[in-house]
């Protein structure tokens, strides 16, 4: 743990937490059908335009079944037009490499994948897709759905601040304002700076590199492609889906300990500054900032063991030889080393981003761990742009009444009693997310199917599968890779799995921004639950924590939690 | 009904109880506990295996499995039964009341007749005379009578009941010690207000409350995630090469999901009404009680909730050139034929100033001026005198002249004190002031302020004006006061607080409070109260004491905390089951993972029976917990919740850790394993 490493995450930590503020008001105000930002004058044009085009008023609102609708049928279409590009990118422009097209089940996974804000990616970038369908199949999805789901927390967050209403905003109007007002200028700066480091941004034909020792190595093709445009809304979007297959580790994509620096921190931005604008919404910012703290606690205490983890390697390899003071270095990439790859997994995992710039599978088990249980606890920790608030929300539900009743009266959060709907709600958003991994892990690890995929015998191979479901099902897209998946079967569980994790999890949750946004209001009082200060704090972590690891440590104690006991005391390899 | 306090265990409920556990086990009863039921289904799974002769481990140890999961069951359905088992004690000793008893209907055509009370119906008239007791419950239509109430409310000391006004009901089983009085029935058989109270005790119609089928909901979606779990643990073992055994996989399940709180849920509810009942209030609905934990503003009449009763005479003031003896001596005269309370207090007091008693009889030629909505003054002609007493305004008006400047700044003086003054006068003379006061209740003050700590705010509801509401706000230290209240008042103040979302409780008695009962969320009736406003609360308090509001709010509180506080515990212990039992399931397949047996618990069998045998204790070991409910603490919600999270939360994520521990070691040592 070098002081170069503390200093940088205290800078990181400090620059997250110095954004947060002008971003979530910036949020409030994107946010906010009426809202005022110093963008208006250039974007305004535009967003009258396609308001008409759509065909509605910026002050329509929406009951929450038709917000739901509304999000699913744009979700639907979208999907299936991605699914008709990569089908058909062989008759459509663009495609200097002659890709032919893609096949169903891949096509099917990959739309289902990037509609869903997962971005896992079964297809290699480079070798199977376009330009043009990286562009407009892709691209398309990495604002949308990233769009969607902040829109999704800011119906949520309405129907805690509102009261006695029908309505909880309009899903069209948060999907234009978010990415006209915030995805596509943010995007648009941050693209340029990714340029300035080296990111490529090109539509040229892949360039072939004679090595100087041809005896060694065979002529290379070096890809190309329009990278910065794509790279910096995947890590603002926490799409996470790269150009390339080997996503941040590849130079082109991440070329510079600054761009790596900042690709991690334009992962959190939105997700910190969305705590923000509940604060602001619930005029509670002191509850606001306690569910930043509580994210904070756990993203940290998370780095922590994933950073001592993979610093005390692998003794395995220390006896084989391997300097240990290296820690594990497998899978990493030299540029990075140790912190920047462990820091880099934590965000990623945190967040519901997916991209990597490090082999999670060449993990030391605990290290690998860490990213895993970060996935599996809901990516609640910040999160993926708007899911994390969500699916933060669904917890502070639930910490509130299950600690609430504990101060004598039925419990309540934002002044509204949380009563059986809500609770049912909640558990159906709880319940689909580990019926989704467990069922479906399960089925891999009993099936020969599943089973033949894995490059691991043994606990590794578990966690393969494992991370696998996990990581479609919370839409987060990270591989722990070491799993051959692009079969049918894997293409298409997964593909199951990610529209599971993304829909299902969405219509109750927006379901429970109606049923909150109807109930009146009680006033708080001395004797209302507190969900502010260290108290409050301490339980959405506890309740986090032991909600999620009850859930997933049976899974987790044959998977890596065996496999760091044999790793470190067994004399059996597997 | 003396409600006699029991011991917890007490054996004429606990046996009856005990058998009730079994006649319990019926899955169909079961279904309504879905945590109990999965628990059951687990124990009959288990049962089921020990005839199996393959694959299901080892014999004995299935056998105590199975037999400990039998005893989680029957432990929960036990601490229900002793809940209900309460219940019932107490319905029965309403129901000795209800003893048979023959009724003088008035006939149609004229006339009495003896009929069983039994056959009494709706509107039909009886009377009833000093020694007989009421068939019925009913109205008084005609008299007034002495009526010995003992046998509902405990309280010995007979009360007056009469025609017209607020304390015109009567209750079934009382006794009329003197007098006779013609009543109108106004309940039929089986549905009096006796008869009510007695199925609500014993259970019978009992409905979840709100907040109880919503933890329910919770603890289903629980049991759902831990089957998941379980289940899936199953496929990952055969992926990893181990065959767990079906009696593990259902110990760690039971262990799992929340079987000492889906297992005393129950118990917890119908204990809160018991616990009211035992302070003589019956709820009629648990979600009352309920209601009651969430009450934000507490309504309290003023006269009987926060004064005693009446205003009391405490001081005379003469005017200049008035003697004390001369103003005493007068406002005696004046009370003489006055039976209100402060009349009384004023004869009384003037006692003190070494008059001896006069009575009526002993002044035949005066003639007593009674006090009249009009006048507002009453008094005494006597011997060409004309002495009045009465309220400022009317006393002037009588005696036609200003008052001395000294009696108007003592006037001024009792009125910014919150007191009354009543002027005396002589015809145009005026003698001097008697200072009416009201007595405020001891402790009051105290008890608000901890009301204050915990959100509640308090209102005074009184007909009297600002000045004098003021002052007694202030002494009672109540929130806020309404002066000169009409009865509509308070039915729109509710509506106000609730508009703002707050829950209302209040108290009342007369037919007009019989609205604002029915708006409350919690409307406590007093029994000595009218039918009218019975039927609109939903609380009556046998003792007919306002005060005890505050008492109900607190066990309103204490049962939801009670719930949260075993929730939170029941979850809590999951951390230290799974320390018991997955080191277990892992150590035969991965025998480096022995360092994940932090409690150095002996072998896997006896961790995982361990871990059981603790499940089904916690539950045997929390049901006084349950049925007494949890202490509870008038301070701030901040501080409420930091101490029981210290007790229940962190007590309950360690105190399983030394419980498994022991009973390992004692598991050992019997060689059970």
């Amino acid at each position: 743990m070098h002081p170069v490493n503390i200093i940088e995450l205290l800078l990181f930590v400090g620059l997250l937490l110095a954004m947060t503020k002008p971003l979530g008001l910036h949020l409030a105000a994107v946010l906010d059908a009426q809202g005022k930002t110093v963008l208006d004058p250039f974007v305004q044009p535009a967003e009258k335009f396609l308001y008409r085009l759509i065909g509605i008023r910026s002050t329509d609102e929406q009951s929450w079944k038709r917000y739901t609708v509304s999000l699913c049928a744009f979700s639907l279409v979208s999907m299936l037009f991605t699914y008709a590009v990569l089908r058909l990118q062989h008759l459509l422009p663009l495609n200097p490499q002659g890709f032919g097209p893609v096949r169903p089940d891949l096509a099917f996974n990959t739309a289902a994948s990037f509609t869903t804000n997962t971005n896992w990616q079964s297809y290699g970038g480079e070798s199977t897709l376009s330009y043009f369908s990286q562009m407009a199949g892709l691209t398309l999805h990495n604002f949308a759905s990233a769009a969607a789901g902040i829109a999704v927390a800011a119906a949520l967050v309405r129907g805690i601040s509102r009261h006695s209403v029908k309505t909880i905003g309009n899903f069209w109007v948060d999907l234009v304002r978010t990415n006209l007002y915030l995805l596509i200028p943010a995007s648009f700066i941050f693209a340029l700076f990714l340029m300035s480091q080296g990111v490529i941004q090109n539509f040229h034909p892949y360039v072939t590199a004679q090595p100087l020792d041809q005896q060694a190595a065979a002529a290379q093709s070096i890809a190309q492609g329009p990278l910065a445009s794509q790279i910096a809304i995947k890590m603002l979007g926490t799409n996470g889906g790269g150009f390339m297959n080997a996503n941040a580790a590849h130079p082109y994509e991440n070329p510079t300990p600054l761009s790596n620096f900042l690709q991690m921190l334009a992962i959190l931005l939105i997700p910190s500054g969305l705590t923000y604008y509940l604060g602001r919404m619930l005029k509670n910012q002191r509850h606001g900032w306690a569910v930043w703290t509580a994210m904070l606690i756990m993203f940290l205490a998370s780095l922590s063991v994933c950073w001592w983890s993979e610093s005390a390697g692998n003794p395995r390899l220390h006896a084989l030889g391997v300097d240990a003071a290296e820690g594990n270095m497998e899978g990493k990439e030299v540029r990075f080393g140790i912190f920047d790859s462990a820091l880099f997994a934590t965000v990623t995992t945190s967040a519901s981003c997916g991209a990597v710039n490090a082999m999670h599978d060449s993990f030391t088990p605990a290290g690998g761990l860490m990213p895993l249980v970060n996935i599996q606890l809901g990516e609640v920790v910040f999160g993926g742009a708007g899911a994390g608030l969500y699916g933060m929300l669904v917890f502070i539900v639930l910490t509130v009444f299950l600690a609430g009743l504990m101060v004598g009266r039925t419990p309540e959060y934002a002044g509204k009693k949380i009563e059986a709907r809500d609770i049912k709600l909640c558990a159906l958003a709880l319940l689909i997310l580990v019926c989704t991994i467990l069922g479906f892990t399960a089925w891999a690890a009993v099936a020969p199917r599943g089973t033949a995929a894995i490059t691991n015998r043994g606990p590794h191979g578990l966690t393969e599968m494992l991370y696998a479901f996990s990581s479609a099902a919370g839409n987060n897209g990270s591989a722990f890779a070491g799993l051959g998946a692009t079969t049918v079967w894997y293409n298409t569980t997964l593909g199951i799995a990610m529209l599971l994790g993304r829909f299902f999890m969405i219509v109750p949750i927006l379901a429970l921004a109606g049923s909150l946004g109807a109930k009146k209001p009680m006033p708080q009082t001395a004797g209302t639950f507190p969900v502010a200060g260290p108290t409050f704090i301490v339980l959405l972590v506890g309740t986090v924590l032991i909600v999620g690891a009850l859930t997933f440590l049976p899974a987790l104690a044959l998977g890596p939690i065996v496999e760091h006991f044999l790793m470190t005391t067994a004399p059996v390899v597997y | 009904m003396a409600v006699k306090s029991r011991s917890l265990f007490d054996m004429e409920i606990a046996l009856p109880a005990l058998a009730d556990a079994f006649k319990k086990l019926n899955p169909a009863s079961m279904l309504k506990n879905p945590v109990m039921f999965v628990t059951e289904a687990g124990a009959a799974i288990t049962t089921a295996c020990l005839f199996k002769t393959a694959g299901a481990g080892p014999f004995l140890f299935t056998l105590q499995i199975t037999l400990w999961l039998w005893f989680t069951v029957l432990f929960a359905n036990f601490a229900e039964a002793m809940a209900e088992g309460r219940g019932k004690a107490q319905a029965d000793e309403l129901r000795k009341t209800r003893t048979k008893t023959m009724a003088n209907r008035l006939r149609a055509a004229g006339g009495t007749e003896q009929v069983s009370a039994e056959l009494l119906r709706k509107n039909d008239v009886v009377v009833v005379s000093a020694g007989e007791v009421i068939p019925a419950d009913g109205e008084i239509t005609e008299g007034v009578a002495t009526v010995d109430e003992s046998a509902i409310t405990g309280e010995s000391a007979p009360v007056i009941r009469e025609a017209g006004g607020d304390r015109s009901a009567v209750t079934g089983g009382t006794r009329v010690l003197s007098d006779r009085i013609t009543v109108t029935v106004t309940a039929n058989p089986g549905e009096s207000f006796l008869d009510r109270m007695i199925r609500l005790v014993e259970g019978a119609k009992r409905q979840k409350t709100p907040n109880e089928i919503a933890l329910t909901i919770l603890l289903s979606a629980l049991t759902i995630i831990f089957l998941a779990t379980v289940m899936s643990l199953k496929c990952f073992g055969l992926y990893s090469g181990i065959s767990f055994s079906i009696p593990v996989l259902v110990s760690l399940l039971v262990c799992l999901i929340p079987t000492t709180i889906g297992g005393l849920l129950s118990a917890i509810g119908i204990a809160g009404i018991d616990r009211l009942v035992q302070k003589n209030v019956l709820a009629m609905s648990g979600r009352a009680v309920e209601a009651a934990g969430d009450v934000n503003v507490l309504l309290l009449d003023k006269t009987g909730t926060i004064t005693l009763g009446d205003r009391q005479a405490t001081e005379f003031i003469p005017a200049e050139g008035v003697t004390l003896q001369e103003l005493a001596s007068a406002a005696q005269l004046a009370s003489l034929a006055d039976e209100t309370p402060e009349g009384r207090s004023i004869v009384v007091l003037a006692k003190q100033y070494g008059l001896r008693g006069r009575s009526i009889a002993e002044l035949p030629h005066a003639r007593f001026v009674s006090f009249t909505a009009q006048t507002r003054m009453s008094g005494v002609d006597i011997d060409g005198r004309r002495i009045r007493k009465g309220a400022a305004a009317a006393v002037q008006a009588f005696a036609g002249s200003l008052f001395p400047p000294d009696i108007r700044m003592a006037l001024s003086r009792i009125g910014q004190s919150g007191g009354t003054p009543l002027v005396v006068a002589d015809s145009d003379r005026v003698l001097g002031i008697v200072h009416l006061k009201d007595i405020v209740k001891g402790g009051l003050k105290d008890r608000f302020d901890r009301f204050r700590a915990m959100g509640i705010k308090t209102v005074m509801i009184t007909g009297d004006n600002r000045m004098t509401a003021a002052a007694i706000a202030a002494e009672a230290g109540v929130d806020d006061f309404v002066a000169e209240a009409k009865p509509e008042d308070k039915l729109a103040l509710i509506r106000r607080e609730q508009a703002a979302g707050r829950l209302v409780a209040m108290t009342g008695d007369g037919t007009n409070d019989a609205p604002a009962l029915a708006q409350s969320d919690v409307g406590v009736a007093m029994n000595t109260g009218t039918q009218a406003a019975k039927e609109a609360g939903n609380m009556v308090d046998l003792d007919s004491n306002p005060t005890k509001l505050l008492e109900i709010v607190e066990i309103g509180k204490q049962m939801l905390i009670t719930r949260g506080a075993l929730t939170t515990l029941s979850i809590a212990n999951d951390v230290a089951k799974y320390f018991a039992i997955i080191p277990a399931m892992l150590i035969a397949a991965f025998p480096a993972t022995a360092p994940l047996n932090i409690m150095g618990l002996q072998s896997a069998e006896s961790a995982i029976l361990s871990a059981v045998i603790f499940n089904a204790l916690i539950l045997i070991a929390l049901i006084p917990l349950a049925l007494r409910g949890v202490q509870f603490q008038p301070v701030p919600a901040a501080v409420l919740l930091r101490r029981n999270i210290l007790l229940y939360g962190l007590g309950g994520l360690a105190a399983p850790f030394a419980g498994i521990k022991i009973i390992d070691i004692l598991v050992n040592a019997l060689h059970l394993v």
